[in-house]
């Protein structure tokens, strides 16, 4: 038995084997060549060895069996049924509130929610576990820049389209979901419209407007005014204009409506003058002007810089004002100003979809049909604002009329609203956009960040990642 | 044990005696050649047929994959050969990768296994609440190698970390910890050592443990000092114990993994690739934008075979050492030995 423990033991901790393995643990058996073994030892050994042996095999034919037995149970699940639902999302979806309020609706259901800090995260994890087939949420969230590559497969989710929900969204929204032969795989949450959030106390302190009407009007224009309007800011204080060179570059290119792919999905690559030229302009407002904080997003210098008043304004689609309250909480000054540099933009949204590994297909849609109806959606809005893609819910008063205490009062919803009808660039994202789209982010952190290279360089190097891909 | 009263006959009885043996105790004879022959076979399966499914299996299985195109989802396509060993060697990554995992290796290993070493010396001395204090040791290991990357990572922040905070207390530029290539990798190395050294240490205090005490008590009559007998008697005694170590920790340090991949917020090594390790390419080829498991295939076999080549080498490397040590030993011994004994060995 010595051996069959030390042979099973640490694969079955899931320990390294770097650490796990004794160093005598080769002495574990014994060596009987004396001649004199009596019956009963030898059938106590024989036996031994067997139970050995059965112990092995059962140990993992009964791993295999509650495999089984967990995906059959469930599936029949009646409604008196107390079942377990989770959903699993990222960085702010404002369902904390919304997800108390259904289990109160639905004493048999318990839903845990997990959140992943980042989007990339959350796509890893989703990856994964599809590739995996086991591990799965019973809702899992999608954002919209790693919806195409996911619609490939989309035999991996359940149809989720039914007269209840036809019209429900923008229809851009539900399109972008829907498969070719007419399956809907995701319901929509949230859309980014873009608006400008900013320091009101830092452009005060620098000379410039602070009033939320007469900010708007300042950075009126495209891309170049809002980065002189940031010359004149940092000429006059110590803070940075905005956060990172790697947000603003997705503010600019979500404006593209082809940025690395034709509407076929044909890749364009990185090579070509819309990419480069606002790689450049990012660049050289970002480093050349000093008009980035150096921050990569989501990290936490980044979190931690909405504590020290490192930058006074930054790209906000809706669901980003839940984590500038989330990282800048104590902070007084943050606003938002009912303008665009370009015009309008989107950026992010997400969709919630039903995998089929669910052990509760019809439990899971329906929850997920809740969460994604108009009213909830204003709850979310109101708690994180993510903005509806919901056209009804676009369109209430009950919207319209949302402040957020945090940006000095704010009507956020009706801002927001007037940035979702700003929008005119519908960018196609197909199935590589995500892997095209980090060779350039990677790039701008490089330069603006981590200052290993400097724009020419860091862009040879993005030219060859998007080589590696193999996509040409 | 009632149902057999009588014993069996020795076997070595049995096979002398001319009368040709009755059926019964062939049977027997046989059963009993077969529990000699067999049985140990039996003690020893169970951990060849767990390291035939979760060892070779998998080994085999991947070099299939890694001469196909194999999507992570869409699963297998075509027969490409070599194709994806080629691909992975062209891309210049592979190379920072292995610059990368070779570094933080060196990196963690040598100032782990000194520090270990040194721990164990002061554990085996006379110490009040003993079990207290070996205890403490361990505890690292037993903190979730995740949750001890998720921390670190906070501390060596670059802006707001407080490794930099102290360094700018007594007058020290803050180090860029996850822009610049050396610093990452200690910072690295720092999790790695947090996790493994105590470990090391207890493993070589066991070592230290079954050193006779004669050898010191002699060595204090002829005079030596604490450090002398630790230099010379300590160190030596524990050759095949550093070993062990030193292979174990080879093996780990080129398959980190945790560390790195926790070390920033996206978990590719870097916008430059800075503590981008082999696992962690193979990681990103096979789960982030490629997604190809064939390549990420071709990178795991690469690996092995690297793993390979370095434990061959640490062998032969640590087995002069030790076959050296040995010589040396008895060559020691035998003075002494000479006289008493006749030198026996």
């Amino acid at each position: 038995m010595a051996a069959a423990k030390g042979g099973i033991d640490p694969t079955a901790e899931g320990l390294p084997p770097r650490r796990a393995r004794h160093p005598d643990g080769t002495e574990a058996v014994p060596e009987t060549k004396e001649s004199d073994v009596r019956s009963t030892r030898t059938w106590l050994g024989l036996t031994a060895g067997m139970a050995g042996v059965a112990l092995a095999l059962t140990g993992c034919a009964s791993d295999a069996g509650d495999g089984g037995d967990g995906g059959d149970g469930g599936s029949g699940g009646s409604s008196d049924e107390k079942i377990t639902l989770t959903v699993a999302t990222f960085n702010e979806f404002g369902y904390e509130e919304l997800v108390k309020e259904y289990m109160e609706l639905n004493p048999n259901i318990t839903v845990e929610h997990k959140k992943a800090a980042t989007a990339d995260e959350a796509r890893d994890n989703l990856n994964t576990r599809l590739a995996a087939g086991s591990g799965l949420s019973d809702i899992e969230a999608l954002e919209v820049d790693w919806l195409a590559e996911l619609m490939q497969y989309s035999d991996n989710f359940n149809d989720l389209s039914s007269a209840e929900v036809d019209g429900r969204w923008l229809d851009w929204k539900t399109e972008a979901a829907t498969t070719a032969d007419g399956k809907l795989i995701g319901y929509g949450t949230d859309i980014g419209p873009e608006a400008i959030c900013y320091r009101a106390d830092l452009f005060e302190a620098a000379g410039l407007p602070t009033d939320r009407a007469e900010v708007a009007t300042l950075l009126e224009g495209d891309w170049d005014r809002y980065f002189e309007v940031g010359k004149e800011f940092v000429a006059n204080s110590d803070a940075a204009w905005f956060d990172s060179a790697g947000a603003t570059y997705q503010a600019m290119i979500n404006q593209v409506e082809n940025a690395y792919e034709e509407d076929d999905g044909t890749v364009i690559g990185i090579e070509h003058a819309t990419v480069k030229d606002i790689y450049d302009d990012v660049l050289t407002a970002s480093v050349d002007d000093e008009l980035s904080a150096g921050l990569g997003q989501w990290s936490d210098d980044w979190n931690a810089a909405f504590q020290n008043g490192a930058f006074a304004t930054m790209a906000c689609p809706g669901w980003m004002l839940g984590i500038i309250e989330g990282n800048a909480a104590g902070v007084e000054g943050w606003d938002i100003a009912d303008v665009f540099p370009g015009g309008g933009g989107n950026w992010g949204g997400s969709y919630l979809t039903v995998p089929t590994h669910t052990e509760h297909p019809e439990e899971a849609i329906a929850l997920a049909q809740w969460l994604t109806a108009p009213e909830q959606q204003i709850k979310a809005f109101k708690s994180k604002g993510t903005f509806p893609s919901q056209i009804e819910a676009q369109e209430s008063d009950e919207l319209l009329s949302t402040t957020n205490a945090f940006f000095n009062d704010a009507p956020t919803g009706e801002i927001l609203v007037n940035r979702a009808e700003a929008v005119t660039a519908t960018p196609f994202k197909g199935p590589n956009y995500f892997a095209i789209h980090q060779t350039v982010a990677d790039a701008l952190t490089r330069v603006d960040v981590d200052e290993t290279d400097d724009a020419n360089s860091s862009w040879d190097k993005a030219v060859q990642a998007f080589k590696d891909l193999g996509l040409e | 044990m009632a149902v057999t009263p009588a014993p069996a006959p020795p076997t070595s009885a049995a096979r002398t005696s001319t009368p040709p043996p009755p059926q019964r105790r062939s049977f027997r004879d046989l059963r009993g050649k077969l529990d000699v022959k067999l049985s140990p076979y039996l003690y020893i399966s169970p951990f060849f047929i767990v390291f035939a499914v979760v060892g070779l299996f998998p080994l085999a299985y991947t070099a299939f994959v890694s001469v196909h195109e194999w999507h992570l989802i869409g699963g297998q396509g075509e027969f490409v050969g070599l194709g994806n060993f080629i691909d992975v060697i062209q891309q210049p990554t592979f190379a920072t990768a292995l610059r990368n995992t070779f570094s933080i290796f060196l990196l963690s290993s040598v100032p782990q296994v000194i520090a270990a070493i040194i721990i164990a010396a002061v554990l085996d001395a006379n110490l009040r609440a003993r079990t207290f204090w070996r205890m403490g040791v361990l505890l690292p290991y037993v903190v979730m190698p995740v949750a001890a990357a998720l921390i670190f990572s906070r501390l060596f922040a670059d802006d707001a970390g407080l490794v930099n905070t102290l360094l700018g207390g007594i007058g020290i530029d803050p180090i860029r910890w996850h822009a610049d290539v050396i610093p990452s990798h200690v910072a690295i190395a720092t999790m790695v050592n947090f996790r493994w050294t105590g470990y090391n240490a207890l493993i070589f205090l066991a070592a230290m443990q079954a050193i006779p005490r004669d050898l010191y008590e002699a060595a204090v009559l002829d005079g030596a000092s604490r450090v002398r007998q630790f230099l010379s008697i300590t160190v030596p005694m524990l050759r095949p114990t550093i070993i062990f170590v030193v292979i174990t920790s080879t093996i780990g340090g080129l398959q980190i993994f945790d560390e790195p991949r926790m070390f920033d917020q996206f978990g590719r090594g870097g916008s430059d690739k800075q503590w981008m390790t082999v696992t962690l390419f193979l990681y990103d080829l096979g789960w982030g934008a490629q997604k190809s498991f064939g390549r990420a295939a071709a990178v795991a076999w690469l690996l092995f075979l690297i793993i390979v080549v370095i434990g061959l080498l640490n062998f032969a490397l640590t087995r002069r050492i030790a076959s050296a040590g040995t010589a040396l030993e008895t060559k020691k011994r035998r003075r002494p030995g000479a006289r008493s004994n006749g030198g026996a060995r």
